[in-house]
Parts: C-alpha cells; sequence; structure tokens
C-alpha cells in the first residue's frame, strides 16, 4: 500500500534543547501507526511537529509527497483540514457545549445548514456514546467523557488521518474496548490513516500495524515495528520490557 | 431531487422496497456529508407498516461512495424502523458501514427537561438568601485572611513571602506611570475648572487651597483606588479563576494549603500596602498638576501657590485620606479575590470575573467613599 505520511530524520527541539533526532518512518494509507515510548520521551512532541504546531529544526515531512513544512501557513491550514487531532487533555472550547465543539468546524469549514449539522454531530457524539452530554459544557463533564467528546470532535470533518494522543488514558476498560473498536471501524470505514500515542499495551496489540519506539535517554528511536512483533521479537532490553509487562502477568495468571 | 434521468448517479438517492415480512431501503448514489445534501428520511415512512413485525433490510450496491453521511441517514432509518416496531438486519451491508453502525446507539435520549422557570417570590426569596450567604462567605474570608495576616507578623504564617514580593512590585512600582499620569490630569483639570471661576472674583489665590483639599481629601485617593480596581482587582479575579478552571484550587484545598493564606493574604496585603503609598504619590503629583495649570493662567508666583497651598490643610486632611486609601486596598483585594473563587470553570467565566471585579470594585470604592464623607462630616474632619 502506499505511502501517506512520510518522516525522515527529523529534529525536534524546544529551542536548545532537543526532544528527539532521527526520527525516520513511514505510515500507509490505512494503516494504524503507533507512537511508543516512556513518559516524556516526547511523543505529544512528535505528534505537534506533524499536525503543524512545532517545526521540526531540520528534516522532511512530507503528507501524500507534499512536503508540509516547506509550504505556506495557508497551504499547511489546507492540508490540515484533512487532519483530525485528539489532545492529550481532550482541548474541547470551554465556553461551548460538547455539541457545539462539534459543530463548529462544520459551520466554520462546510456549506452545511444547521439542520445537516446537527444531524452530523449526533452521529458522531452517537459513535462515541457521548449523545447524552450533547448540551453539557466541558466543565460538567468527567475527564474520559472530554476525551470521547474531543474524538468526536477530531471526526467532525470526516478528516482523513487521525492523529490521537493517548485516547485511551482515563478511560475504563470496556470503554477504552470500545474505543478501539471504533478506531478499527474509523480505519476500516472510512479508509483513515491513524496515528496513535498510547500507553495501553493490550489496545496497541489489538490495533496498530505498526510503529516506532521512542527512547527518552537516547533521544533516539530505537526500535520500528508492529507492538506484536516489537512485543516478540525486540532484543533491546527496554523495549522488551515495556512491551512485556502485561504479558508477564498475565501468564503468571491465566 | 433533480428530474434528470441520471441525477441519482452523483446525488444522494433512496427508496423504499416493500415485500411481504420486510422493507428494503434502497440506496444509490453518491453520500458524501460534505459535498451534497443528505435528505432527511422522514419519520413516518414505515407508518402503514406498524404493528406487522417484518424486518428492515439495506441494499447499498449502487452506492458510489460515501462517508459519514450515508452513516447518518441508515441511523435515521434504523430509529425510524424501532419505532415502527420493525426488526432491523444489517446483515446486508458491508462491513465497514455496518461497523460503524454497530457502534451507535439504537435511540437518540429525549433532552434533558428544561427546569421551569422559577415565580418571582422564589426569586426574591433566593437572592435574599444568596445574598445574606454571601455577606457570610465574605465576613469568613475577611477574619481568615486578617488572622493568617496577623499570624504571618508574628512570623508563624505560612505564606510565600516571594508572592507577597511579585504582587507588591505588580500593585506598586509598575503602577506608578499610570498612577501618576491620571492624578497630574485631574489636578491639572481642577485646577482649570477652579481658576477660571474664581479669576471671575479676583481670587485666584485660593485655586491653591481648591486643588490641594480635593486632592488630599478625594480625588487623589478616589482615583488611584478605581485605576488599582482595574488594573490589579481584575487580574486579581482572572488569576484565580483560571487556577479555578484548572482545578488547581482543588488541589490546594485536597493538600490542605488554605486558599486564603496562600492566594488571597499576598493580594489583599500588597493592595494594602501599596495603596496608602500611592496615595501619597497621588497627593503630590495632583498639586504639581494644578500647580503647572495655575501658575501657567493666573499670575501667581511659584512661593506664593506653594505656601498657599501648605497653609490650606492640615495633617488631619492627609490621614483621612491615608486611611481611606487604606480600606480601599482592602476592600478591592478581598472582594476580587471572592469574585475570582466564585467563578465557574470555563474560559469566559474567567472574563465575567474580572469585569465583575473591576464593576464592584469601582462602585464599592465610591460607595465607600461616600460613607466617609458622611462621617467625616458628622465627626467634623
Ligand atoms: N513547551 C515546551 N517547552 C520546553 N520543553 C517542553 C515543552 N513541551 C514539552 N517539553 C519537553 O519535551 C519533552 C517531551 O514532552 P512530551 O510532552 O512530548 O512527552 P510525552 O512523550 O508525550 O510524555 P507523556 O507520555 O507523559 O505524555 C519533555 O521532556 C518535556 O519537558
Ligand atoms: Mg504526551
Amino acid at each position: 500500500m502506499e505511502t501517506v505520511l512520510s518522516v525522515e530524520d527529523l529534529t525536534l527541539a524546544f529551542g536548545p534543547k532537543v526532544i528527539q533526532q532521527d526520527i525516520t518512518f513511514d505510515v500507509r494509507r490505512g494503516s494504524i501507526f503507533a507512537v511508543m515510548g516512556g513518559s516524556g520521551c516526547g511523543k505529544s512532541t512528535l505528534l505537534k511537529s506533524m499536525i503543524g504546531l512545532l517545526r521540526p529544526k531540520t528534516g522532511r515531512y512530507t503528507v501524500d509527497g507534499e512536503d508540509y513544512w516547506a509550504g505556506s501557513d495557508a497551504h499547511r491550514t489546507d492540508l490540515n483540514h484533512r487532519f483530525g487531532v485528539l489532545f492529550q487533555s481532550g482541548a474541547l472550547w470551554s465556553s461551548m457545549t460538547v455539541g457545539e465543539n462539534v459543530a463548529l468546524p462544520m459551520q466554520m469549514f462546510t456549506e452545511l445548514d444547521t439542520d445537516a449539522i446537527r444531524r452530523l454531530v449526533e452521529l458522531k457524539l452517537g459513535f462515541v456514546g457521548m449523545l447524552p452530554a450533547m448540551d453539557l459544557y466541558p466543565s460538567e463533564i468527567s475527564g474520559g467523557m472530554r476525551k470521547r467528546a474531543g474524538l468526536a470532535r477530531a471526526l467532525a470533518l470526516d478528516p482523513d488521518i487521525l492523529f490521537f494522543d493517548e485516547p485511551s488514558a482515563g478511560l475504563d476498560p470496556i470503554t477504552s474496548a470500545r474505543l478501539d473498536d471504533l478506531i478499527l471501524n474509523l480505519r476500516d470505514g472510512l479508509g483513515a490513516t491513524i496515528v496513535i500515542v498510547s500507553h495501553e499495551l493490550s489496545s496497541l496489540f489489538r490495533i496498530a500495524d505498526s510503529g516506532i519506539f521512542l527512547d527518552a535517554k537516547t533521544k533516539k528511536p530505537i526500535a520500528h515495528g508492529s507492538p506484536v512483533d516489537l512485543r516478540d521479537h525486540c532484543e533491546d532490553p527496554q523495549v522488551h520490557a515495556f512491551m512485556n509487562r502485561t504479558r508477564d502477568e498475565e501468564e503468571k495468571s491465566p | 431531487m433533480s428530474p434528470l434521468p441520471d441525477a441519482h448517479v452523483d446525488i444522494p438517492h433512496w427508496e423504499l422496497q416493500n415485500n411481504t415480512g420486510s422493507v428494503t431501503v434502497v440506496l444509490s448514489g453518491t453520500w458524501l456529508a460534505r459535498t451534497a445534501d443528505i435528505p432527511r428520511f422522514p419519520d413516518d415512512s414505515f407508518l402503514q407498516r406498524r404493528g406487522d413485525s417484518g424486518t428492515l433490510e439495506f441494499n447499498t450496491q449502487a452506492v458510489q461512495s460515501w462517508d459519514t453521511g450515508l452513516i447518518a441517514f441508515i441511523w435515521e432509518v434504523t430509529r425510524a424502523a424501532k419505532d415502527a416496531g420493525l426488526h432491523t438486519s444489517l446483515e446486508q451491508l458491508p462491513a465497514p458501514m455496518r461497523k460503524l453502525m454497530e457502534l451507535l446507539p439504537d435511540t437518540i435520549a429525549s433532552p434533558a427537561p428544561v427546569a421551569p422557570r422559577p415565580k418571582l417570590l422564589e426569586t426574591i426569596g433566593s437572592g435574599s438568601i444568596n445574598g445574606l450567604a454571601e455577606i457570610g462567605t465574605v465576613t469568613e474570608l475577611t477574619v481568615e485572611v486578617i488572622k493568617n495576616g496577623c499570624l504571618t507578623l508574628v512570623g508563624r504564617g505560612r505564606m510565600r513571602g516571594v508572592d507577597l514580593l511579585n504582587d507588591t512590585v505588580d500593585a506598586g512600582p509598575s503602577a506608578l506611570l499610570i498612577v501618576g499620569v491620571v492624578n497630574l490630569l485631574v489636578g491639572a483639570i481642577l485646577a482649570f475648572v477652579g481658576a477660571s471661576q474664581l479669576q471671575k472674583f479676583a481670587a485666584g489665590i485660593y485655586v491653591a487651597a481648591l486643588v490641594g483639599i480635593a486632592t488630599v481629601r478625594e480625588m487623589a485617593a478616589v482615583m488611584t483606588a478605581i485605576i488599582m480596581a482595574g488594573r490589579t482587582g481584575g487580574a486579581y479575579a482572572a488569576r484565580i479563576s483560571t487556577m479555578q478552571g484548572n482545578e488547581e484550587i482543588d488541589a490546594l484545598r485536597v493538600f490542605g494549603i488554605p486558599v486564603s493564606t496562600y492566594l488571597i493574604l499576598p493580594s489583599v496585603l500588597s493592595l494594602t500596602i501599596t495603596m496608602p503609598f500611592l496615595y501619597l504619590y497621588g497627593c503630590v503629583i495632583g498639586m504639581f498638576g494644578g500647580f503647572l495649570v495655575a501658575t501657567a493662567m493666573l499670575d501667581l508666583t511659584p512661593a506664593g501657590y506653594f505656601h498657599a497651598t501648605i497653609s490650606a490643610f492640615g495633617v488631619g486632611q492627609f490621614l483621612f485620606g491615608f486611611v481611606k486609601s487604606i480600606v480601599f486596598g482592602a476592600f478591592i483585594g478581598l472582594t476580587s479575590c471572592r469574585i475570582g473563587l466564585k467563578a465557574g470553570r470555563s474560559a469566559s467565566d474567567v472574563g465575567i470575573a474580572a469585569t465583575r471585579a473591576v464593576v464592584v470594585g469601582i462602585v464599592g470604592v465610591i460607595l465607600i467613599d461616600a460613607i466617609f464623607a458622611v462621617v467625616a462630616n458628622a465627626v467634623g474632619i
């Protein structure tokens, strides 16, 4: 399958402080790509550079062959309309209800009338099980609900590339499994390409097709491959320990 | 829909095929939410089938391309079918559509009932209770701040010195420019108005007394307090309500760090400390403004004006303004912190809290000033 997102030799830094370097990977169309690594290693930062919030220090990043960072700001905004982003903290707009949060991008970037927008908002909130909370404000819902509402908002414009920063953190196991279904279904149903940052091993094993493992100490990726491959075949002790934590426990008490 | 014969190739099109025991929704065309008008499925389409427990089926073979627009439509159909007692079968749907459909609930819960509008009497009643409760809370807060302030004075409080320092720098030195400019202009305006009137009676020299007394008794204290209510009071309210939104206040409470010591005391203290000094500074600048205008407009010597100013008021007037400005400072600090603590948790609540702090601060300062005037009149200062 063809490559949609391609990252070559990316260096990420905040001012003089380098966070990660030599990041290289490709994401194929319709696949789910996992970004893994310990807390603080730069996963969210990598995501930021892929959605236009942080210009990488060096390297190339292309979307469907177009150099993302070489173009103008306006061009980047156009490309961003193909993206749906779920932020680590949900990042809902606090002065709008959940429904209005999902509706706003449609109001801004489509010609749809109020009624059509309402139907689509209901649908997208229905996907994530948030319909009953449609008229509540972000301050009135729980942390996990904010995550799900953020996910519904990410789907607002039917994007074909989705970026999820820890979608299942803060969710109960059943909702989390449901979310995995949703992610798989979005991929299968809409042909979406998905980049996901997650610590949730069971969910990674289930949904991700390929991935990269970032290391905080060496500030470099130390492994490439699908989570299942990394779990079963990776020699690196750190990766092995990370990927096998739950497995060891499960084997001890089946 | 368009009358063109092959129009249904591009636009979303659907029809119902009624068979015995089942009804099939046949879909064709392009069902893209962003580009096409997705038709609404009429709620009453299954009306004639109500009661006979048939099956709803879908035929999507002629659908050319689709996205969530199609899913929205199919969902509407299944909800209407459920209302009509039809059994929905998603078997014929292609797997991608079926998987998305399986995520959706089969009904939209009816929106929560709107609370009935309270009656007039209820409004008055709850308003009064809230008002009394608010007075209680503010009093409690004041007592706590004073208590913690005293504890801090004897070295047993737990206020962070650096917070007090930051707040004091912000409320004091950083405000010098704007306080100076405003008081200079107010003094100049007073002198200008006074001079144009008093000149008619050849009493120009009394401009000095007028500017001096007005500045020392009223203007310097009130103008400075109004500036500080807008500048610092609003900022305190915004800061505390932002912390509220980030759950920072909750975190303080859980640790048992008293909000009154940690957050409110530095703010109140800094304003209470800086305000009297700003007042004195405002007096000097205000009288200087009057001096500039008066010596330019009237035939007065600087020394004469200076002398007339000095002999116009005693230390008592200064003390009066000085005490007033301390009260203003404490009032602005307390109310703006209280308003910040009471604010909601969204971004717009921060704006509302800041605005409210400024309004309450300014109105309150003028009210307190009126009370002072009445009291001063009664005791004859
Ligand atoms: N705005 C910033 N300025 C400077 N450094 C930052 C900034 N944001 C993040 N960092 C640093 O970048 C590093 C990586 O942060 P990042 O948020 O990408 O971690 P992460 O891998 O997403 O961690 P987690 O799993 O905990 O979310 C951290 O060391 C952090 O201190
Ligand atoms: Mg992160």
